[in-house]
């Protein structure tokens, strides 16, 4: 044998080597990208990720179990799926990932939806409102941005509420900045402001946890709903759980969920 | 490295540090005065023979050299309203800031005072001073003289400790540096002006307290030593 010939053959096997991994790549691809919704019906289980440190949308109760508006949803999808439901406890930032590594097959986590994660995975429709608001006692009478002249109102710097807030208020509010939710909420407990401008489920903990401070919802700075997170190219997954979240929000089941968790009205949910 | 410096969206801000510049120099001058005011009773009293005033202030020095002063500020604002005295967050910051100055410009006197020789009390004494006349004539002066500059420090550590008062929206200079950045994303930028303002006030402020010093609390005193 020539050189040429063992060159040849060398060539060949190395195209056939590569042609072999091409194609197991696509046999994987397949096997994994179009199932989901299959896997799920055959194994009779859908695995959902949750938040558990996210109260009112996902915690941790007394009894040790995962409860709240995320949780809720995930047992309902899975009850009208006909399946069993696995939840995984992911945290703000793995829930992401966990989708894209196919952990899980939906993230209900109060994932708002960014152009960024709009690169990475696919949504749902919106399930659920999350909002920025500004929040009071309810003997204080707040009915429009312009109530809030003369007022003290503490906000987290930088946040969407200050920057949104800023633009709403009169100039004669006093908005008063901290560093964190924490130090904004304590200097609301503590009586120090007048009103408190914040995300919803800081609010839910807060009232929750401070009852004599009979605060309730006073205006709504800025709306931005959770959507349910599927892997890119579920289609077929993400077609069946947007009929389940449809027929949910025209029997009212939705409107249930948020009034029960976040005592407000889902509002307009985005598709 | 290519670092893009834009300062003039920062500066831009003027209005936002002006008003930073003047908290932080308002809550300056408000507490030296009366800081160091309190920390010369203070050290006074601790030349006194009153075992229990003297205890508690020793208590009170202690336990303010000890923690920190953002703790300090915290409790005031965060914890009084707890026990229903509800201070603003200007009134907390200045509190916090004329408590902590005192107890260390009571050490810092009382260092003075300890290093006036006996014999010179002992001398007032023998000419029929009265004990208030022989604190206020003989023994603060040089005592003073001798502290000034820990003194002057001191007060500059404190001006550079408001920057924390901005935690409890205080609106002094890092307040507003924060701010902006928040606003604009220039932290680098935010920061370094930040910076360049304390830079200059301390050094104003040390060379006002110094002239103030030897022009007129120590007049003629520096020659006679």
């Amino acid at each position: 044998m020539n050189s040429a010939s063992i060159s040849i053959k060398k060539t060949l096997t190395k195209i056939r080597a590569v042609a072999l991994v091409i194609g197991l790549l696509q046999l994987a691809h397949f096997g994994y990208a179009q199932n989901a919704l299959e896997t799920i019906q055959k194994t009779k289980t859908i695995k959902i990720a949750i938040p558990t440190d996210f109260p009112p949308y996902g915690f941790v109760g007394l009894d040790l179990q995962p409860q709240g508006l995320d949780v809720e949803m995930a047992q309902f999808i899975a009850q009208k799926l006909g399946v069993k439901v696995e939840l995984v406890p992911v945290s703000s930032p793995n829930r992401v990932p966990y989708l894209q590594t196919k952990k899980v097959d939906l993230v209900i986590s109060t994932l708002g939806r960014t152009p960024e994660r709009e690169k990475v995975i696919d949504f749902t429709h919106a399930y659920a409102p999350y909002y920025q608001a500004v929040f009071a006692p309810k003997t204080l009478t707040i009915k429009s941005f312009n109530d809030l002249a003369g007022k003290t109102i503490s906000a987290t710097r930088g946040s969407l509420e200050d920057t949104e807030l800023t633009k709403l208020a009169p100039p004669t509010a006093q908005i008063k900045r901290f560093e964190d939710n924490s130090s904004t909420v304590a200097a609301f407990v503590a009586g120090q402001v007048q009103l408190v401008a914040t995300g919803a489920s800081v609010a839910a903990s807060m009232i929750q946890k401070n009852p004599q401070l009979d605060a309730e919802f006073k205006l709504l700075i800025k709306d931005s709903p959770c959507f349910i997170g599927v892997a890119k190219g579920e289609d077929a997954l993400r077609a069946r759980v947007n009929e389940v979240i449809s027929a949910a929000n025209k029997a009212g089941e939705l409107e249930r969920l948020s009034k029960k968790w976040l005592s407000r009205s889902t509002g307009d949910l985005p598709e | 490295m290519n670092v893009q410096l834009d300062f003039l969206t920062v500066l831009e801000q003027w209005p936002l540090l002006i008003t930073g510049v003047s908290w932080t120099l308002g809550l300056t001058a408000v507490s030296s005065f009366f800081g160091v005011l309190s920390g010369l009773g203070l050290a006074w009293v601790q030349t006194q023979d009153w075992p229990i005033p003297r205890g508690i202030i020793k208590v009170y020095v202690e336990l303010i050299r000890n923690t920190p002063f953002i703790v300090q500020l915290f409790f005031i604002f965060f914890g009084l309203p707890q026990l229903g005295v509800h201070l603003s967050a200007e009134a907390s910051s200045v509190l916090a800031m004329i408590i902590n100055l005192s107890a260390y410009s009571t050490e810092i006197v009382r260092a003075g005072i300890d290093s006036t020789p006996a014999g010179q009390v002992q001398a007032a004494e023998s000419l029929g001073l009265k004990p208030v006349q022989i604190f206020t004539h003989v023994i603060l002066p040089p005592a003073l003289f001798r502290v000034w500059p820990a003194l002057v420090a001191q007060i500059i550590i404190v001006m550079l400790g408001s920057a924390v008062c901005g935690q409890i929206s205080t609106e002094e200079l890092s307040y507003s540096a924060n701010l902006i950045q928040s606003r604009n994303f220039r932290a680098f930028e935010s920061f370094i002006i930040a910076a360049a303002i304390y830079l200059f006030l301390s050094i104003l402020i040390r060379a006002l307290l110094n002239r103030l010093g030897k022009n007129l609390i120590f007049k003629g005193l520096a020659q006679n030593g």
